[in-house]
């Protein structure tokens, strides 16, 4: 059963072949046997997950159809879970049940899904190895050895590793896009304001983006209709309708453009994955796609600006853990000045407190206008190179990641080394554009992602190419040994 | 050295909306700790801000009144510092962007003349909770009831020169919000509060000296002593060869004197930048027009009317105007009695100190607009005098009576303008006091004149007041000459 996509899911509840609680209680006990060896769940829900299968029983049985009702999913941990604890993988929020629903989650629990539990990540979401946890890192099931990515690592983990079909993530600077990369999944980072962020505990908050992760692009299309939609309480969201993500699948590639921009083939990229890009662009092309080359100049400056926007937002967002209302706080302060410097100093993780720092630093008097905004002169620089190629093109094609799933702790002694793993996907977040990564064959055994970036909302079109290409390969239903 | 007071003001007026700026909470005064506190207000990881479109018309419908340059965006920045009642760890304010641009503000001194205040700007943000440090065994509670208050700061420039002046001012703007029902302007609710930077220089210098910011003083007195406090304080300072430091200062009405809080160097860095929970916002020409449209009739041109139309001086006519309660009570008065000066006498005079006697704003008053007009109506028609005037309004104000016609029959207070009646009491008063009458007549014309008083005095006060006092004066030379 744990083989089932969401589709498949759907298919067999509607068909009465097993209910929502058979299939709840097979995973919970498939997470319970499997997970310790990857560590993805922070916390597993199995009282409410059963409650809730039953519930969706229930409601099939008095009628109802729709596709996501009874199916099992669970959250990244910085989506506000009501009366459960939402860590954001921080000791800072060390004992934090959040007393509302995201958005996201009030929206997936009316489809009708089930809530197996929250998912493993970077601390705060900062992070491409999902190292950076107050719960320990996750492994990645193609080699429990290596990392899966991050900051969606638990989510990207889980779902590879058949303990659930889909999850939910977020996305900052890739943290969708490169664990699905990284352990042969198909996600999603939407348009900027598509998704709602309420109840998204905020990195970057001009960044961050929430969609799903999961085996096929039918699976993310079937979760990114549940998840997207206007919500008044997000100022930031987009007050237009969404598009039938589903019905945008079956439509053919024939008269396709797609650019590949040479500075995602350059330097720096392991040409073993730029073959296996290569090879699926061949494979496009006879779906009837046609090819351009086209250049994203400015995409040089992306990493140093990300490295400078999303700090400062950071620095800023992450000041209200500060130990007085929620959260971690420190053992007998002996003034106010103590408890905020015992608490944040003992509850933050090395990596949140060097980007608070980096944040602090670039918003100072003085450095504001050579850090901040620079950086959002550069950020306009490269949202124009995209509006420009896609007068050209339809779709911006490119690997989702410079390199292979690296080993666990390998990168750890140079942060900046990590920082460049986020070259190819940074950009679509400092633009807002939807961007999707994909399965693109194996390289040694662990997976390779292909990543396709479109204008603004056309989530449906990167769908439809991802899925059309999932109809003609087979990268997407391959099972990490062992799982 | 001859010295000359530079001062700047940044007034914080509380927006009157039913709910917070950014939240769906209410802003009711007084209510249990905690109990107005939404998740957004408590800061609950996860929850964004949305503004409040009533706090944007607010803010404009100001910016229109001192003919401000609203600017068609305005963008919300974030001031980030730590403070146990600063949720978030920073608030939603606005910086390089405020929604209220450059306008002015004429206020009118005690002397009558007008002078006009250049106001900077005008922008939006949110209030702060509350730390209490009472009744919580050495710790402190927070209530976060008043975090997400909107806030309108409004910050002059340094176009003030005197304590006084700065009263002035701040009235004229507390009259100012009042018209527009923008705020309350309940100072001792910290309803509109007002910090003042304050610095000294030798007349004639074109350069500001060291400026100190007085914080937070809740009312229009404190204000004034703050000031004068403050500046002797620089005064003195400069004069024994010190120097005055930029800092900011905390004003104890108790010991009535101002003490450092922090200086310069210990100032927070703010890190000010564009809030991205927040999209700009965009005020179109159209609903300025339309605001500008429905604005009411405003202190200055209220002034200005009542000074054409009247025939005020400017002095009564700017206190009359001071706020929208007091005009509309003096326009009642002279509706009533069709008498401009004695109305705006009486309300300035015999009812002000009444109220001020009893602590009571003029929608409180015991005396209505229409029982004083009918009242000033009958010293027109010579009913009574002036001085009995006083009494029957005592009377009025002591609720003895429905009108001042019903207390002066009740009291049998009308004035006597029978000739005869007159007369005869005279010529009581001139046997009474035989002697001083042999002095009169055996007098200069000088001396006389002096005199004269004493037997009017006499005279009225054996009518008790009632006698018509010109009558008694025509009456009197007549007989003591005769």
């Amino acid at each position: 059963m744990h083989q089932l996509t969401l589709a498949e899911i759907a298919r067999g509840l509607a068909d009465k072949q097993f209910s929502a609680e058979e299939l709840s209680r097979s995973l919970l006990a498939r997470i319970a046997q499997l997970d310790p060896q990857l560590n993805s769940f922070i916390t597993v829900t199995e009282d409410l997950a059963l409650e809730q299968a039953k519930a969706a029983d229930a409601r099939r049985a008095a009628g109802e159809n729709s596709p996501l009702l009874g199916a099992p999913i669970a959250h990244k941990d910085l989506f506000c879970t009501n009366g459960v604890l939402t860590s954001c993988g921080s000791k800072i929020l060390t004992g934090f049940k959040a007393p509302y629903d995201a958005t996201v989650v009030e929206k997936l629990k009316a489809a009708g899904t089930v809530t197996l539990g929250k998912l493993n990540m970077d601390e705060f979401a900062m992070g491409s190895a999902n190292e950076s946890s107050h719960y320990g890192p996750v492994k990645n099931p193609w080699d429990t050895s290596r990392v899966p990515g991050g900051s969606s690592g638990g989510s990207a983990a889980a779902v590879a590793a058949r303990l659930l079909p889909a999850a939910t993530g977020t996305d900052t600077g890739g943290s969708i896009r490169q664990p699905a990369a990284l352990t042969n999944l198909t996600g999603i980072k939407p348009t900027y304001g598509r998704v709602s962020r309420w109840g998204m505990i905020a990195y970057a908050s001009s960044l961050d983006q929430g969609g799903p992760l999961a085996r096929t692009a039918e699976d993310c299309a079937l979760l990114l209709g549940a998840m997207a939609g206007f919500d008044s309480k997000d100022s930031t969201s987009v007050d237009q309708p969404v598009d039938d993500y589903l019905a945008s699948l079956a439509q053919p590639l024939a008269g396709l453009r797609i650019g590949l921009p040479k500075e995602y083939f350059g330097a720096g990229l392991d040409a073993r994955i730029g073959e296996k890009v290569m090879a699926v662009v061949e494979e496009l092309k006879k779906l009837g796609a046609t090819v351009k080359d086209i250049s994203l100049p400015n995409m040089q400056h992306a990493i140093p600006a990300y490295y400078v926007i999303a700090p400062a937002e950071a620095s800023s967002n992450l000041s209200r853990f500060d130990g007085v209302r929620f959260g971690y706080r420190c053992e007998n302060p002996k003034d106010l000045q103590d408890l905020y410097k015992r608490s944040r100093g003992e509850g933050f993780g090395a990596e949140v407190k060097r980007r608070i720092m980096v944040g602090t630093y670039a918003l100072s008097a003085g450095y504001y206008d050579a850090y901040y905004i620079k950086a959002q002169q550069i950020r306009r620089l490269i949202k124009n190179d995209f509006v420009a190629a896609f007068k050209d093109v339809d779709v911006i094609l490119g690997p989702t990641t410079p390199n292979l799933a690296w080993k666990l702790g390998e990168k750890n002694a140079d942060p900046v080394s990590a920082y460049l793993e986020d070259i190819y996907t940074i950009t679509a977040n400092l633009a807002g554009i939807p961007g999707l990564s994909m399965p693109a064959g194996f390289v040694d055994g662990l997976p390779v992602g292909l990543q396709l970036l479109g204008n603004y909302f056309q989530e449906g079109r990167l769908l439809n190419v991802a899925h059309q290409y999932q109809q003609v390969s087979d990268w997407h239903k391959a099972t990490p040994a062992g799982f | 050295m001859q010295w000359e007071t530079v001062i700047g003001l940044e007034i914080h007026a509380q927006l009157s909306t039913q709910s917070k700026i950014f939240s769906a909470s209410a802003t009711t005064f007084g209510a249990e700790p905690n109990t107005q506190a939404s998740l957004v207000d408590l800061g609950m990881p996860g929850t964004l801000p949305v503004l409040n479109a009533e706090a944007v018309r607010m803010a404009c419908q100001f910016g229109l009144a001192i003919d401000a340059e609203i600017a068609e965006r305005n963008v919300f920045a974030r001031k980030n510092y730590f403070y146990p009642d600063l949720p978030k760890g920073y608030q939603t304010s606005q910086m390089d962007q405020p929604i209220v641009g450059k306008g002015f503000l004429d206020i009118t001194l005690e002397d009558g003349t007008v002078k006009r205040i250049g106001i900077t700007r005008a922008h939006l943000e949110e209030d702060a909770g509350k730390s209490l440090h009472e009744d919580f065994h050495g710790m402190s509670g927070i209530d976060l009831n008043r975090a997400g208050t909107p806030l309108l700061e409004i910050v002059s420039e340094p176009d003030i020169r005197s304590a006084k002046e700065a009263v002035a001012y701040v009235k004229a703007i507390h009259a100012l919000v009042r018209y527009l029902g923008i705020c309350d302007g309940n100072m001792a609710e910290g309803s509109l509060r007002c910090d003042c930077n304050v610095s000294v220089r030798p007349v004639g210098q074109a350069e500001f000296g060291t400026r100190a910011e007085i914080k937070n003083v809740n009312s229009f007195r404190f204000i004034e002593k703050a000031i004068n406090h403050e500046v002797q304080r620089q005064i003195e300072l400069i004069e024994d060869g010190g120097k005055v430091v930029q800092e900011t200062r905390l004003y104890d009405p108790n010991k009535d004197q101002t003490r450092s809080m922090r200086s310069k160097e210990e100032a927070n860095d703010y890190r000010y930048f564009p809030c991205p929970d927040l999209l700009p916002v965009v005020i179109e020409r159209s609903f300025l027009d339309e605001l500008r449209t429905g604005l009411p009739e405003l202190p200055p041109q209220k002034r200005e009317r009542f000074e054409s139309q009247f025939g005020l001086s400017t002095y009564d006519a700017s206190v009359l105007s001071a706020s929208r309660e007091l005009a509309d009570y003096f326009e009642v008065v002279e509706k009533t009695c069709g008498d401009a000066k004695l109305s705006a006498n009486w309300v300035m005079g015999e009812l002000s100190s009444l109220l001020n006697k009893e602590g009571l704003e003029i929608e409180q008053s015991p005396v209505s607009a229409e029982q004083l007009g009918s009242l000033i109506l009958r010293i027109k028609d010579n009913t009574i005098s002036g001085k009995i005037a006083k009494m029957v309004f005592e009377a009025l104000a002591a609720g003895e009576g429905a009108s001042a016609d019903e207390i002066i029959e009740k009291k049998g207070l009308k004035q006597v303008t029978d000739s005869g009646a007159i007369e005869a009491m005279l010529d009581e008063v001139l046997a009474a006091n035989a002697e001083q009458v042999e002095q009169y007549r055996a007098s200069d014309e000088a001396k006389r004149g002096k005199m004269f008083g004493f037997f009017v005095g006499q005279a009225m006060k054996a009518s008790k007041g009632k006698a018509n006092p010109g009558q008694v004066n025509e009456l009197l030379k007549k007989k003591l000459e005769g």
